[in-house]
């Protein structure tokens, strides 16, 4: 019967259609505007319509989301401790060469001392491909996952806008974090043992 | 498929006793062929040896030896290694005769090959620039040549860092000293010559009304702002009514010059710059790109980073085809029902991506002997739900959806056709090349990574119709679940990564041609080092550009509406089309 595909066709998009009603039934009232909702949603379960109603719903980003970089400081007792080293690795590594890093130099010898005096990313030509945090061996650049940075005009972040605390990162990218927190400890741990041994040795 | 013959043995010597010699240089495979015994050569290969499919025409600046050479790679299609041969020629009088008569898939990469390198195919019908405009000045990827805001030949430059006081590049280049013009180059009295060569190049067809009427034919532009080019791409078409009795596609409105950045990269931070060039399979590019730097670095991946390989990659090829379906049917006019279905299967395999790699589309989520990081808790059980329950589902009810539809099938189902000698001849790749009747999968007839281990067919049609294109998509889906289930199965915990992750990786000197079949076909990464941090030469063989190739012959005849439908059908991505 000339047709029958057509029709085959419109039964697949009513059943879609349908669809979409009896879920809203089964969820009452809950599919929109809930975590479990959302989550449903976009699960290999969902049934019906899909769309998230952004801006008032956010589909909740995974962890290794990423979007420009932000350098992570210590809140330690004598003050903030930016991790930063100005090693400049990230800004060798960085592919569209969007950092701009300059080195603290220390004014009586000149000699450089780990911190950056300043440090620009042009977000503006940044392309968000996490080599930075991916290569920096301080843990002290990181991707951020606040994605709503639309602007009227040219976005340049200097030293004070990339500054954020660690507890933000721990807050952020949990599992990371603790991951690195672990390893730095080990670290630690290792060179104090080493320390040690190196005293016991110069008191024997 | 043919039962492969055996090959006769590559001893050209005897066949060629003078003119081609094997490339000795350290690093480097193949022969070099002297320019007037180029052709002779090539028709050997094809006719004699069964290296019938020409993949990838490309050339090379060897500035300091004073030298530009044009690079080949051939191929069977009954599967098996390549064979490369090279041309060289003195920089200042590059002529090499263009093979557009043995291989027609040569046309858009030579024409390519002048328009950035400044070779001259002498031969070729139509050797117009095809990706910069006509009034360009020089020709860029020439290593003498120096793009807008040029600051070093190579990254990282040394303004960033320990001095880097940032500026904007503009605010220290003059806005005049941008953009290099043509000497006396006069914007106001500037003639387009270009558009009357494409449109006397389209001219060649003549009038064989025999009623004793005059009619005249008109030449239409369809783009490049048209919805159905699926980006800016122009097509400018001669017609007789409705009927198209020539066309050219006209592109490059995206053009960057991937190629260069490439060699001012370094090896790494070219990877996130794969992700743009087929922005709807980031991971296939990345696996290209990846296979192509490690063959030269030679160094191996782990068995569970090259599970993930494959996984990525197959996620890329269902996503891409779902989207290559939904928006083809767009382009067939079932206004967006077709492709929002579609996009919404896409969407959870993209949720997969932004998991594991932290992008749903930039993934660069692939790194020379291995992978950035592991698969996040989580991941594989969202891969298990959807290759087992959801896609296969979906997939059926697509099919459903759409194969049957009677209005589907009269507007594809023997249109467009390209014969199996056709879709070989004009190098087109993947599904288009498979839905003539060639089943040739590079998984198969050349495998890479592990995809000798999974069992799967290679999906073939025979007709070559846009109806064809369409529903090898589907197949392709299928088997790709296949392989998808397969890995999930046997994939084994372990390292992801072979030795410490470097951002500086030690390239030693050579070539290498790496390729994969991307859901667009075969996507290939020509690799040249010098042994420095960056690439000497890189080089992109995009299946979306050189599949165009053969889609002016295709729309022959057609109806002027019919070739938004084979366009569709190629699948094309403008970002890789220009790159």
């Amino acid at each position: 019967m000339y047709g029958k595909g057509i029709l085959k066709g419109l039964g697949v998009t009513l059943k879609r259609f349908v669809n979409t009603y009896v879920d809203d039934l089964k969820w009452l009232g809950k599919r929109y505007y809930t975590a479990e909702g959302l989550a449903h949603r976009s699960s290999k379960d969902a049934s019906g319509i899909f769309t998230v109603q952004y801006p008032e719903e956010k589909l909740p980003v995974p962890e290794e989301f990423r979007f420009i970089p932000f350098l992570v400081y210590d809140e330690t007792e004598e003050g903030n401790e930016i991790r930063c080293t100005s090693c400049g690795i990230c800004a060798k590594v960085c592919p569209p060469q969007c950092i701009w890093i300059v080195r603290t130099s220390d004014p009586k010898t000149g000699r450089p001392v780990p911190a950056p005096a300043d440090f620009t990313i042009d977000a503006d030509i940044c392309m968000n491909c996490g080599l930075c945090s991916e290569y920096c061996p301080f843990d002290a650049i990181k991707m951020d996952h606040d994605y709503e940075i639309a602007s009227y005009g040219r976005t340049v972040y200097g030293l004070e806008d990339l500054m954020k605390p660690a507890s933000y990162y721990a807050e952020i990218r949990p599992i990371n974090n603790s991951i690195e927190e672990a390893a730095r400890k080990a670290k630690e741990e290792a060179k104090a043992a080493k320390a040690a041994a190196r005293a016991a040795k110069a008191a024997q | 498929m043919a039962t492969p013959i055996e090959a006769p043995t590559l001893d050209f010597s005897s066949r060629f006793p003078e003119g081609v010699v094997a490339d000795e240089r350290k690093g480097f495979e193949g022969y070099i062929v002297d320019a007037d015994k180029l052709i002779e050569f090539a028709t050997a290969l094809r006719d004699e040896f069964g290296y019938d499919y020409l993949s990838s025409v490309t050339g090379v600046d060897y500035v300091a030896e004073e030298m530009l050479e044009v690079v080949y790679h051939a191929y069977k299609t009954i599967g098996g290694a390549g064979l490369v041969y090279k041309v060289q020629v003195a920089r200042d009088k590059a002529e090499v005769p263009s093979l557009y008569d043995v291989f027609p898939g040569a046309d858009f990469q030579e024409r390519e090959a002048w328009d950035l390198m400044g070779i001259k195919f002498t031969g070729h019908p139509d050797l117009r620039r095809i990706l910069l405009w006509e009034g360009f000045d020089g020709h860029p990827l020439r290593k003498d040549w120096q793009e807008a805001y040029y600051e070093a030949d190579v990254k990282p430059f040394k303004s960033r860092w320990p001095e880097g006081n940032f500026y904007r590049s503009e605010e220290k280049v003059d806005y005049k000293a941008n953009v290099k013009y043509p000497g006396n180059f006069d914007p106001e009295k500037w003639v387009p010559e270009g558009e009357d060569a494409l449109y006397g190049s389209l001219a060649k067809y003549e009038d064989t009304d025999t009623s004793g009427l005059k009619t005249d034919h008109i030449t239409v532009n369809l783009g490049p702002q048209h919805p159905s080019t699926h980006g800016v791409f122009r097509i400018a078409a001669t017609l007789d009514g409705e009927t198209i009795m020539n066309m050219k596609p006209v592109m490059g409105y995206l053009h960057r010059n991937h190629e260069k950045i490439g060699e001012r990269n370094t090896y790494l931070q070219n990877m996130p710059f794969t992700d743009r060039l087929d922005y709807l399979s980031s991971m296939s590019n990345n696996f290209g790109y990846a296979l192509a730097v490690e063959k030269l670095m030679n160094i191996e991946v782990p068995e569970r980073a090259e599970y993930i390989r494959v996984l990525m990659a197959e996620l890329t090829r269902v996503q891409n085809h779902l989207f290559a379906i939904g928006m083809f049917l767009n382009d067939l006019g079932a206004f967006f029902t077709p492709s929002l279905y579609a996009i919404e299967e896409r969407e959870l395999v993209l949720d997969i991506f932004e998991m594991v790699s932290g992008s749903r589309m930039m993934c660069n989520y692939f790194r020379f002997g291995g992978l950035a990081r592991d698969l996040p808790e989580g991941a594989l059980t969202m891969i298990r739900g959807l290759a087992f329950e959801r896609l296969p589902r979906k997939v059926d009810e697509m099919d459903r959806f759409l194969s049957d539809n009677e209005i589907l099938r009269s507007r594809t189902v023997g249109q467009g056709y390209l014969s199996a000698e056709d879709a070989i001849r004009y190098s087109a790749a993947g599904p288009m090349l498979r839905a003539s009747g060639v089943p040739y999968d590079i998984r198969r007839a050349d495998p890479y990574s592990i995809y000798d281990r999974f069992d799967f067919n290679v999906a073939v049609r025979q007709n070559g119709d846009i109806f064809d294109r369409y529903i090898i998509r589907l197949d392709e889906i299928r088997e790709s679940l296949r392989i998808i289930q397969q890995a999930v199965e046997q994939i084994p915990e372990g390292p992801i990564q072979t030795g410490k992750p470097q951002y500086q990786v030690r390239v030693p000197a050579g070539e290498s041609y790496g390729r994969v079949e991307g859901p667009k076909g075969e996507l290939g990464f020509y690799v040249v080092s010098d042994g420095k941090a960056n690439p000497y030469r890189y080089h992109v063989r995009a299946p979306s550009f050189i599949n165009l190739t053969a889609f002016g012959p295709m729309c022959q005849g057609l109806k002027i509406a019919d070739v938004v439908a084979v366009l569709g059908s190629i699948d094309i991505v403008l970002g890789e089309t220009d790159r």
